[in-house]
């Protein structure tokens, strides 16, 4: 194996700026995509659980067509195809005047990507509550919105925390598809040292250092927050 | 939208098959070869040897906390460097896909492993059988068995992540439909045509795997 290291690549400051703004989208489409991805997955998934067959149906419909879908073929459907089969003006704006339509673009894209998988991780919180524990509120002259107000959602939000922590860090590789639209978020810009420099073993380490980072860091967020989610004593309740 | 145009679809159809054909002779290959270096992986972590344990978890960790492209993008640079010599985009792909979806299928393996009674390996430990007999006979034909609804619906996700193989340019299903997409100025068919195809096979495996998970709760 023929390779000329040189790590000081790294800290040549073109270079570096490129790590740090590669990082700074990175975290900025994750955490934004993120925010769409909870609200819209938790309605999504309380959706499917309600007892009305026009919502749950349309709410399953959402989960089977975003999840069954390559994220990087609805990426490029968001970025190349959606403007065309918008009204014109629409679609005019879209391509001409929307502020940082790669960065916007994808946001939406990998958010309600996301929502469809954390939709299913809230249905199966919300089913993983015993149904004693619904029959109780509706015993208890609580109406339907109620009984998800007070007693579903508080229970199932605060269970499902554990899994959401691995979508959380999914949310943050799966940001790195922003390049195939020309967003130069991290992987985007390690590749671009890689090409300029022919460093590519120091660039893509730094790139994976990187990930690493971002990953430990997440799920230390989560675990604090798991720790404040757990409901003493719940534990063993599930079944 | 009014002007939506089918022959180019129907014109490209060959084309965007020979695409396809990699696309699931890719996914066919990283799966098998997923399954066996996870299941090696997993088998190491259960070992008890210490140092062979943790070579295997950091492996996974590390795996598991970068992102696909990420992993596409070190092989395409790596394999030819360390090889000496170029073997081609398809070879340096499947590599990348197989050790990166083997830290995800050896997660699988190991609740698999872990899923089958300890007396199923004492009784084996009984009647005389070594270590590997014990897995090979034992263990893991049932740690199979209970996991094949994920090692299924995993092989749904890869399947889908073989079209990041666009960043390279590898011509399978959606970096085909991109090229047409782009030489005839069809973006709105060809995206909508790809989503549609993915759909239908994805949306069919996952219904194949809930059948299989209720075929086996019975």
């Amino acid at each position: 194996m023929n390779y000329n290291w040189n790590w000081g690549v790294l800290l040549e400051e073109q270079y570096l700026n490129w790590l740090i703004s590669g990082f700074g989208w990175t975290v900025s489409v994750a955490l934004c995509a993120w925010c769409i991805a909870i609200v819209i997955g938790a309605l999504v998934g309380v959706g499917k659980t309600v007892p009305n067959k026009i919502i749950s149906t349309a709410c399953a419909v959402y989960v089977e067509i975003f999840r069954n879908v390559p994220l990087l073929v609805q990426m490029f459907i968001w970025y190349f195809a959606v403007p065309e089969m918008l009204p014109d003006d629409w679609g005019r704006w879209m391509k001409r005047d929307m502020p940082n339509p790669e960065f916007v673009t994808a946001v939406v894209a990998l958010g309600l990507y996301t929502a469809s998988r954390i939709a299913e991780q809230v249905r199966a919180g919300i089913e993983t509550v015993p149904p004693g524990l619904s029959a109780a509120a509706t015993a208890h002259g609580h109406s339907l919105a109620q009984t998800y107000r007070y007693v579903l959602l508080p229970i199932s939000f605060r269970m499902i925390v554990p899994p959401l922590t691995s979508e959380f860090l999914t949310v943050f590789k799966n940001s790195s598809l922003a390049l195939t639209i020309g967003l130069l978020e991290l992987t985007a810009q390690s590749q671009q040292i890689a090409e300029y420099t022919f460093q590519g073993f120091e660039a893509f380490t730094a790139a994976t250092v990187i990930y690493v980072f971002i990953a430990l860091v997440a799920t230390l967020l989560m675990q604090v927050v798991e720790k404040y989610a757990r409901i003493p004593g719940y534990v063993d309740a599930k079944d | 939208m009014s002007d939506f145009d089918f022959s180019v679809i129907w014109s490209s159809l060959p084309f965007l098959w020979q695409g396809l054909q990699l696309s699931l002779w890719l996914t066919f290959l990283a799966i098998i070869g997923g399954i066996v270096i996870g299941t090696l992986l997993a088998l190491a972590r259960l070992s008890g040897i210490k140092p062979l344990a943790f070579v295997a978890a950091t492996y996974v960790n590390l795996i598991r906390s970068v992102p696909l492209i990420l992993v596409i993008f070190w092989f395409y640079f790596l394999v030819p460097l360390a090889l000496g010599r170029p073997i081609g985009g398809f070879y340096s792909a499947l590599i990348a896909f197989v050790l990166f979806e083997a830290a995800y299928y050896s997660e699988i393996m190991r609740a698999g492993i872990q899923s089958v009674r300890r007396g199923q390996v004492h009784a084996g430990q009984s009647t005389g059988l070594n270590y590997w007999q014990i897995q090979r006979y034992v263990v893991l034909p049932q740690a199979f068995r209970n996991m094949v609804p994920i090692l299924v619906t995993q092989g749904i996700i890869l399947f889908q992540d073989t079209s990041l193989v666009f960043v390279v340019s590898l011509r399978d299903f959606m970096t085909a439909s991109s090229i047409v997409a782009r030489t005839e100025g069809r973006l709105v068919e060809m995206y909508l045509f790809a989503a549609v195809v993915y759909f239908i096979i994805c949306f069919s495996g996952s219904m194949f795997v809930r059948s299989l998970k209720s075929r086996m709760a019975t």
